[in-house]
């Protein structure tokens, strides 16, 4: 037994001196930059160092009993096999750690648990395979997915080293943006499967749940950029829907809402103007990566039995009114995109998978078509 | 007693109870000790298939990057790894030691409900049959995880119903090897082994009989309802239809926390059974054993949504649950006390069962450690879906439950064949399971608290390093357990030569009624009851 110890320490020591660029990894909780996360810290170490006490004590009871207890040195066996006092005693004082620990504990969720007077809120909705988030005080929104570079990396035997792709699998095209030392309500949901929303330095991770709405807090103490991931398998790009969220202080927030805004109307304006095919095909090819290469793949091939293809697909090659038409409302496991995309977004990948991946139909269709239907249609129901 | 048995088995040709010639003695089997190998030998395959999947998981974690699977086949492999190494492997492998070992253990000839015992059998291989061929299905084996949530598991390709039907089957399959476990023990114990007489194995599986008899049905009602939500237009789990996917997972869960006390119950009735033997003392604080024993299988079913603690229940359930779940900390640490206690001043040896049962003592205390953690919720807050939980789940069932498993082989091997295992093999299996199983599962617990989710194919450069050395040490344990195949073979076709004694080990028969018979013993166990029975309390 000593010697798998010693093994061990020896294997940690070799880990560290692996020497990769990595410098940043832990071997612990990380404590966060949250009040919360603090105390959840705290909590963790304490409970952690408790067990250490106790394992040590059993442990080293055992271990001397099996190096002074043994036949090989002619140790005797004794024939107790009951002591009332000692097994009173060894019930008790668990009982007695456990409350300890059942106080601090409760404190703490309690104090997780309180969403009031939260000073603004954000709506987190989990998508297959991308967070939406809603500023529900401005108006501002948008979809959050996984970075274009860790997007290329990630794909089977891609050729590129994960490691020289800045923050791997953990960057997305478009971070989260909050104020620090604001007290923000989050309300989660899903508009398909079941998700999970988790950004370690804040102390928590919340589930997603389609139909159903939760809440959680946070209050960032200190400007800087914090990473996570999704936790509830969500199904086969469940590992690529990482979350960045980039707290700033006051002023620079404010400026970055300003911006938003303008972008926003940028936008709207743009999809009055009329588009060239070659525009729209180009454009539509990055939109294509971001939304629809995930299932139906880079090159359009789709995967035999669950994402149909898209080249020389009957639906992309028929009637272009009733490709828009299955695209807005959505069908099955195809989400309803009329939500999703903004109306050149829209636009530009219709007019794509018709002129690209392999087919050649020639007509395109203008942003302006896109966002008259957009207003007509009412929100589509997403649940089949 | 073993030399009225051995004439009995010298001359079994002037009646007809012996076992039938040939394949069609497996096929028909309704002896005890035939269908226990039957499902020790299904058990231990199943092992391996199990293993393999693991292996594919660790190699194509071993660095960042997708080299080897796509997200969707590394899914199915997560969730087929889990579903045949608990349904498939642990759970066949104490049922098989039930068979084996109970009748023998309560002085009973054979099982109280022998033909039901074939038909379980062979419930079991078609259930796992069915679960097997998903793989090769358009759509691909289930990919939801072994908790199989919807809205995710609705999404399986054809897979879907097959894998349904066949959780069915284990299901029935489990249920009626349960009854027939708790019929045998309240029916044919020999006269004078009351209760609490009984050795620990015999009462964690009377236990463990009475929690899968109540949550295997719920566990069906669960997949009936994602049935008939994909199939017949219900919403159970659909909120669009009024339902309500939360709902799957308490009614899961409800089954799942008793389903892995199923598993490690049983591992504490071997651990109980081994232990003092090699110490050569009786076990310490049996009846408070017993009681413990209760108190872990009533606590499992007011625990559940410790597994739910981020779907945003309210404030009271996460406390009550919270409470509820660290009360366990109280029995299970009676239990660890309790065998150190026997270890005690005992005159301990150290062969192989005895090294496998003490390394589960101390690794499944660390999984349990980890569980305390992990029952504090707002702490799990952060713990939850991470490599942390990966870690702990695998501390509680691999050096735990499989360590026990290997070391009821190596214990009884010789009891069941006649002939003695090889000593020397055995003590390598062991020290290179014990050393690579740490490596392979202890780095996990520091890649879950540096932020690794689990069920995930590839992740952040900063979780390599630990990946990798939890590969190698998956490797290692993975090649290691083919030494115990070798062992097992070996010792089925003859061992090491050394004819083993009725006891096998010094004064076993003190500890426990097999040890009375001969080795190996006769077909029908106890013809005749046994006239003294041993007690723990010698």
């Amino acid at each position: 037994m000593k010697k798998k110890k010693q093994l061990f320490a020896g294997l940690i020591l070799m880990a560290l001196g692996l020497g990769t660029a990595q410098a940043d990894y832990t071997l612990n909780l990380m404590k966060g930059v949250t009040k919360v996360s603090n105390d959840i810290y705290d909590l963790h170490m304490l409970i952690l160092w408790i067990c250490v006490f106790i394992g040590i004590g059993v442990f080293g009871t055992m271990f001397y009993s099996i190096y002074h207890h043994r036949k090989s040195k002619g140790h005797k066996a004794e024939q107790f096999h009951e002591n009332t006092t000692i097994e009173i005693i060894w019930t008790i004082i668990p009982t007695l750690i456990l409350i300890g620990m059942a106080i601090p504990a409760t404190k703490a969720m309690i104090e997780l648990d309180d969403v009031q007077e939260s000073e603004m809120s954000i709506k987190v909705t989990g998508y297959q395979w991308k967070w939406e988030y809603e500023y529900l005080d401005n108006g501002i929104h948008f979809f959050s997915s996984l970075d274009e570079a860790s997007n290329k990396a990630r794909q089977m035997n891609s050729g590129i080293d994960p490691r020289s792709v800045p923050n791997y699998l953990l960057n997305v095209d478009k971070p989260l943006v909050i104020p620090t030392k604001k007290k923000i309500r989050f309300v989660f949901t899903a508009a398909d499967v079941i998700h999970s929303w988790w950004v370690p330095d804040l102390g928590w991770k919340k589930d997603t749940i389609p139909g159903f709405i939760n809440e959680s807090w946070t209050s960032v103490d200190k400007a800087g950029t914090y990473r996570g991931q999704c936790t509830e398998l969500c199904g086969k790009d469940h590992g690529f829907m990482p979350i960045v969220v980039i707290a700033m202080d006051e002023p620079d927030y404010n400026a970055w809402v300003e911006q938003q805004k303008a972008a926003a109307l940028a936008e709207a304006s743009s999809a009055d103007k009329t588009w060239s095919t070659e525009e729209l095909v180009a454009k539509g090819q990055s939109v294509y990566e971001t939304n629809c290469a995930s299932c139906h793949m880079v090159d359009g091939a789709g995967l035999a039995g669950t994402f149909p293809a898209i080249t020389k697909s009957p639906v992309v090659t028929g009637d272009i009114d009733a490709q828009v038409n299955l695209m807005l409302n959505g069908k099955g496991m195809m989400p309803a995109f009329g939500k999703i995309l903004s109306a050149v977004d829209f636009a530009a990948v219709v007019t794509y998978t018709r002129n690209g991946l392999g087919n050649s139909v020639g007509d395109s269709i203008q942003p302006s078509a896109i966002q008259a239907l957009q207003s007509a249609t009412p929100a589509a129901d997403k649940n089949e | 007693m073993s030399a009225v048995v051995a004439e009995h088995d010298d001359h079994h040709d002037h009646h007809d109870h012996g076992p039938a010639k040939g394949l069609l003695r497996w096929i028909i089997t309704t002896n005890h000790k035939d269908i226990g190998t039957l499902y020790l030998l299904f058990a231990l395959a199943m092992f391996f298939v199990g293993g393999a999947m693991a292996m594919v998981i660790r190699a194509e974690l071993f660095e960042p990057g997708m080299q080897f699977v796509n997200p969707q086949f590394f899914n199915s492999m997560t969730t087929m790894h889990a579903l045949v190494m608990v349904f498939g492997a642990v759970m066949p492998a104490f049922v098989g030691l039930a068979n084996w070992m109970i009748p023998m253990m309560i002085g009973a000839p054979d099982m109280a409900l022998p033909r039901m015992n074939n038909m379980s059998f062979w419930l079991l291989v078609a259930g796992v049959l069915l679960l097997a061929s998903t793989l090769f299905m358009e759509g691909g084996a289930p990919a939801s995880g072994w908790t199989l949530y919807p809205p995710l598991v609705l999404q399986t390709g054809n897979a879907l119903p097959f894998a349904i039907f066949s959780v069915h089957l284990l299901g029935i399959s489990s249920i009626m090897g349960a009854i027939n476990i708790v019929a045998t023990i309240f029916n044919m114990r020999a006269p004078g082994m009351t209760l609490m007489k009984m050795p620990m194995f015999v009462w964690t599986w009377l236990i463990t009989g009475f929690l899968l008899i109540a949550i295997m049905p719920v566990f069906a009602g669960a997949v009936t309802m994602l049935l008939t939500d994909k199939f017949f237009d219900t919403s159970f789990f659909d909120a669009a239809g009024g339902g309500d996917p939360v709902l799957y997972q308490h009614i899961f869960w409800f089954f799942g926390h008793p389903e892995v006390y199923v598993m490690i119950l049983p591992t504490f009735g071997v651990a109980s059974t081994i232990i003092p033997v090699f110490a050569r003392k009786p076990l310490f604080g049996y009846s408070s054993m017993v009681y413990a024993t209760a108190a872990i299988a009533f606590l499992s079913f007011i625990v559940w949504a410790h597994h739910m603690f981020t779907v945003g229940m309210p404030i009271a359930g996460e406390l009550y649950f919270m409470y509820a779940t660290m009360l366990i900390a109280i029995p299970t640490g009676v239990k660890v006390f309790n065998w150190t206690a026997t270890m005690w001043k005992g005159s301990m040896t150290f062969e192989t069962p005895m090294l496998f049962s003490i390394a589960f003592v101390v690794l499944f205390t660390m999984g349990g450690f980890t569980g305390l953690m992990m029952a504090v919720a707002p702490v799990d807050f952060q713990y939850h879906d991470t490599y942390f939980i990966v870690a702990h789940f695998h501390y509680t069932l691999v050096p735990a439950s499989v360590f026990i498993l290997m070391a009821a082989g190596y214990f009884w091997l010789p009891k069941w064949t006649g002939h003695m295992y090889d000593e020397r093999i055995g003590r390598l299996h062991f020290w290179l399971s014990v050393v690579s199983v740490n490596i392979l599962f202890f780095p996990q617990h520091f890649l879950g608290l540096a932020g690794m989710p689990r069920r995930i194919p590839d992740y952040a450069v900063q979780f390599a390093d630990w990946n990798m050395i939890s590969s190698i040490g998956g490797f290692i344990f993975g090649a290691s357990q083919l030494l115990f195949l070798y062992v097992v073979i070996k010792t089925i076709k003859g061992g090491t030569g050394e004819k083993v004694t009725d006891e096998v080990w010094e004064d076993a028969a003190k500890h426990s009624l097999e040890w009375t018979l001969s080795s190996p013993p006769p077909y029908h166990s106890f013809t005749t009851p046994p006239k003294v029975i041993p007690t723990e309390h010698f």
